[in-house]
């Protein structure tokens, strides 16, 4: 009696799998076209970084830090921390790492921002959106990997898709919050002044919301550069890959440089993109 | 006959859904709580019915939620109304396409609000642009206006810098500055000063009946401030509960509220600070006329049995006062005399028809005698007695219980 009758049993797994194979079929072209353009971007971010020699990227990443974040002492730990990760040979590593990570920020913006604006603008869009939301934010990460494998195979373009899937609900929350909150009343000036809900939009609206998106941008940045890592699983090289490999290998000082070298661009990622969200 | 700028005939508002199954004849005579529990909508205004003239100061008084601020949001159409006619310019904005209203409010309206409604992400001088940015003027065509009106409201120097660093006031000049830009036909104001220290309020207050007098802008002045309404207003419109109660100029407001709640709203008025000279004035006993003659003027003295009079020339100006001894000296040095010569006419003081009461006090303190009231051509209208003026400075909640 203990065990559950064989006879009742719901196949939603061969239901899924049916939806995805349809998908795969129908919609192959599709797939391979935004395939390919995540490709092309990821290679032209790649190449950017790994033609930038590192003698310049690292004042490069200094002076940011200087003007950005506004301190000498953090341009400096910057640069020593960067200088740290050429000496342990993963300089390339890290710029491929670097590049997965603002292709799948530049993807998640390009869509999640204007996502947020429609959310901001429908309060029925934004009651369908939130459970979505939390629901995507609540899901394990390496979920997202089985249907971008399904969709694109082995490499960078699959974990590039299930990146930008994962970190896209910050940036999305935060501009519609930004949004929503701005203040009423400056809003009524503006429409009080015959402006039209277009330039209400781009002259108030989003201007006035640019630190809470600029908050959502910091946090989509910090998940993609997590889950590029992840990523590796299914073939993306970079960092997270030296790590999966050290772990294979029970090479616990190789997987350790790769790991600081992790923490290292996470910091400073971190650090510079949230200085945007308290600029004027 | 006065222009009208804004004529409102049978406005309602009603904010809930669907709100205009709610106006159904046997709903339009409930009140706002059983409408609320009938219909579970909200009533924001209940027939409505105001003309405004141009260029007339009008003011918007009630407690909070009586609706004034959406009868103000309905005038410029921020807010849509369920039924009712509102015509400005003579053309109804209640028909207007939106594109047309649009177009309209960036010509007709400049609004200022409680809380300034300022883009902190943009300088002083973007901030009073805004309109002309929206309208699609040129940035040097802006920023020539927006220097001119910066000026107007004394805000010059302080250009290029961010509303956050200014004071509360300055942000309100601001506010005011940006309504001014569009060079508007109307200006609607929404508690533009109830966010202010008194001092600062005053002073704004003073400023904007300059500009007035000045620009003679049609205003629309929001507030729950009865001082600072018989202070402003030209005419007074009083609301509770989305309705219009009375309609006045400040002296009937105050002098002959229409119900409850409006003497309730005046009660603490201090009438100095609203009635005039031409409000509380009497008509002397006697009045002497110089071409009448010394003679004349000494048996009308004596036949009301008093000893001095105001004096006024065929033209009725006044020029002051004489006495019984004055009259009886000339009448002795110069029998002939057929006007009362000059030199016996002493000086008195003299007030306008619309001196406040307040304004009073330091004449009536120096010299506690009656006083004269004349009009804008110096001619006499009447005088103001110590006694006249104490009468009229109780508090009006007074005699009313
Ligand atoms: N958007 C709205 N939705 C529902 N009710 C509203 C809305 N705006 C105003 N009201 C209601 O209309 C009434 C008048 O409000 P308002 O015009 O703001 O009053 P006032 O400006 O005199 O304080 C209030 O009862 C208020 O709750
Ligand atoms: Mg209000």
């Amino acid at each position: 009696m203990s065990n559950f009758p064989n006879s009742f049993s719901i196949p939603l797994d061969k239901w899924i799998d049916g939806i995805m194979e349809w998908l795969l079929i129908n919609l192959e072209v599709f797939f391979d076209f935004i395939g390919f353009v995540i490709l092309n971007v990821i290679v032209t971010f790649e190449n950017l970084f790994l033609f930038i020699p590192w003698f310049i990227f690292i004042p490069l990443v200094g002076f940011l830090g200087w003007k950005f974040v506004g301190k000498k002492s953090i341009a400096i730990t910057f640069m020593l921390m960067l200088l740290l990760i050429g000496s342990f040979g993963y300089w390339e590593l890290s710029m491929k790492t670097l590049s997965l990570v603002i292709t799948s920020v530049f993807f998640s913006l390009l869509i999640g921002i204007p996502h947020g604006v429609l959310m901001a603008r429908s309060d029925k869009l934004e009651s369908i959106m939130k459970p979505i939301l939390d629901g995507m934010q609540t899901m394990p990460s390496f979920v997202y990997l089985i249907p971008a494998l399904m969709f694109f195979g082995m490499g960078k373009v699959p974990a590039m898709f299930a990146t930008i899937i994962y970190a896209i609900p910050p940036v999305i929350r935060l501009t519609n919050i930004g949004i929503r909150t701005v203040d009423k009343e400056v809003i009524e000036a503006a429409l009080a002044y015959g402006a039209s809900s277009k330039q209400v939009l781009f002259d108030v609206q989003i201007p006035l919301a640019k630190p809470s998106i600029m908050v959502g941008i910091n946090q989509t940045t910090m998940m993609a550069l997590s889950m590029v890592v992840i990523g590796s699983m299914i073939g993306a090289k970079g960092l997270g890959m030296e790590v999966l490999l050290a772990i294979n290998r029970i090479e616990v000082g190789k997987g350790f440089e790769a790991g600081i070298s992790i923490v290292i661009l996470a910091i400073i990622i971190d650090r510079i993109t949230f200085s945007f969200s308290k600029k004027r | 006959m006065e222009e009208k700028q804004i004529v409102i005939k049978e406005l309602w508002k009603i904010f809930g859904k669907d709100p205009k199954r709610v106006l159904k004849n046997d709903n339009l005579g409930l009140t706002k709580t059983e409408l609320k529990e009938k219909t579970g909508c909200v009533v924001g205004l209940k027939n409505i019915n105001l003309e405004i003239n141009k260029g007339e100061f009008y003011i918007l008084m009630g407690l909070s939620g009586s609706g004034k601020s959406t009868l103000l949001r309905n005038i410029i159409r921020l807010v849509k109304p369920t039924s009712g006619d509102i015509v400005i310019n003579n053309k109804n904005i209640t028909k207007m396409t939106n594109d047309e209203i649009l177009e309209f409010r960036k010509d007709t309206f400049g609004m200022v609000f409680q809380h300034y409604g300022l883009l902190p992400h943009l300088t002083v001088i973007d901030n009073v642009a805004f309109g002309l940015k929206i309208k699609g003027l040129s940035k040097e065509e802006r920023y020539s206006k927006a220097l001119e009106v910066i000026k107007t409201v004394g805000l010059s120097g302080w250009e290029y810098n961010y509303p956050g660093n200014l004071s509360g006031g300055m942000q309100q000049r601001v506010g005011i500055a940006r309504a001014l830009a569009n060079d508007p036909d109307i200006l609607l104001m929404d508690e533009p000063f109830s966010g202010l220290d008194p001092l600062i309020k005053r002073e704004m207050q003073d400023e904007l009946v300059e500009l007035q007098d000045r620009l003679k802008k049609t205003i629309i002045f929001v507030t729950h401030d009865l001082h600072e309404a018989l202070k402003l207003g030209d005419r007074i419109a009083i609301l509770k509960d989305g309705e219009i109660v009375q309609i006045g100029k400040p002296e009937e407001i105050v002098t002959n509220p229409e119900d409850s709640y409006v003497k309730e709203f005046v009660k603490d008025a201090s009438p100095a600070k609203v009635l005039t000279a031409g409000c509380v004035m009497e008509q002397p006993d006697v009045l002497i006329y110089s071409w009448e003659g010394p003679r004349t003027a000494l048996t009308m003295l004596r036949s009301s049995n008093r000893k001095i009079a105001f004096v006024v020339n065929k033209h009725k100006e006044f020029l002051g006062v004489v006495n019984e001894s004055a009259l009886l000296k000339i009448i002795d040095n110069e029998p002939s005399a057929t006007n009362i010569p000059k030199e016996i006419i002493k000086p008195r003081a003299f007030v306008h028809l619309d001196t406040l009461l307040e304004d009073m006090f330091h004449i009536m303190a120096k010299e506690p005698l009656p006083i004269a009231v004349i009009d804008e051509n110096n001619k006499f209208k009447g005088k103001i007695t110590t006694d006249i003026l104490f009468e009229n400075i109780i508090p009006l909640g007074g005699h009313n219980e």
